[in-house]
């Protein structure tokens, strides 16, 4: 019952549909992944993330805008510099739809466990 | 029943896998049936308050199951599996994807092997669903769930609010 509150007010404080798929399309790209392990460890300038590519800068600066808009990453200015961070709470949201899902493998393994019941007792 | 049941889920979010173990208190051949057999699988393969109807199934390498999650507005969600590889009691494969209603599959799809191992009366089931993209992931998410959840929500916000205030 605490898991299922839980899920419900999650569900109940967002605006799910339109920032799930924004969470889930910013990580489905390997390079967004990869720039979010990168600064998940410290804040990083877009040309210091750019150096650990072979691509493009502008092409890190267009992973970094969608980064952005999702939510999953902060910018912050220093002196000159712009510094990216990891957004962790937006990261956990990642895990709480995860925890959604394992919820619906549950209820259905608990269903079987009812059905496999009753079969055994149709066999004796 | 027993109470100590194994259940483990994990997700590889970047090798884009689920995988996910169960105990079952039965033997290994019923729970072969369960899992591969229409009549048992419409019982309980669907979350409730949807219902699984399957219009067809052939259980045997290259053979296909067409079926349809029933919502409770009736609104029917169709997948289309198709059997890569069958050792009975052992392991089967399958390729899944979402379909209309007119059996076209719509791609990509997801990879699933299932393999089954039986201690001591208690029987384990291995699943590995392979999804070639996280957006898909996503989508199998809602087949069941999210409409089923936002019915008993309407009711339980109100209670949410009610208790918040306090």
């Amino acid at each position: 019952m605490a898991a299922h509150i839980f899920a419900t007010d999650w569900l109940h404080n967002t605006n799910l549909n339109y920032m799930r798929r924004d969470i889930f399309q910013a990580i489905a790209d390997p390079t967004r992944r990869a720039i979010i392990t990168l600064i998940a460890l410290q804040a990083m300038t877009p040309n210091a993330i750019a150096d650990n590519f072979h691509t493009t800068r502008q092409s890190v600066s267009k992973h970094l805008r969608i980064l952005t808009e999702c939510e999953l990453v902060k910018q912050e200015q220093q002196g000159r510099e712009i510094y990216y961070s990891l957004e962790i709470e937006k990261m956990k949201e990642i895990d709480k739809w995860l925890s959604q899902f394992r919820k619906i493998w549950e209820t259905k393994f608990n269903q079987l466990d009812k059905v496999l019941s009753t079969l055994k007792k149709q066999k004796k | 029943m027993k109470n100590n049941l194994l259940f483990d889920f994990t997700v590889d979010k970047a090798a884009k896998t689920v995988f996910i173990t169960r105990e079952f208190d039965a033997d290994l051949s019923l729970v072969w049936d369960a899992f591969t057999k229409a009549e048992i699988l419409d019982q309980w393969v669907a979350p409730k308050p949807w219902v699984s109807k399957t219009k067809f199934m052939d259980f045997k390498v290259g053979g296909r199951r067409f079926y349809a999650m029933v919502g409770p507005e009736g609104q029917e969600r169709w997948a289309i599996q198709k059997y890569t590889s069958i050792s009975p009691k052992t392991n089967f494969k399958m390729f899944n994807a979402f379909a209309d209603k007119d059996e076209n599959p719509e791609l990509p799809g997801s990879d699933w092997d299932y393999t089954f191992s039986e201690q001591n009366g208690t029987t384990k089931v291995s699943i590995t669903i392979y999804n070639e993209s996280l957006a898909r992931m996503e989508k199998m998410i809602e087949m069941g769930f999210t409409e089923g959840f936002k019915m008993s929500m309407n009711n339980l916000e109100n209670v949410l609010a009610t208790l918040s205030k306090k």
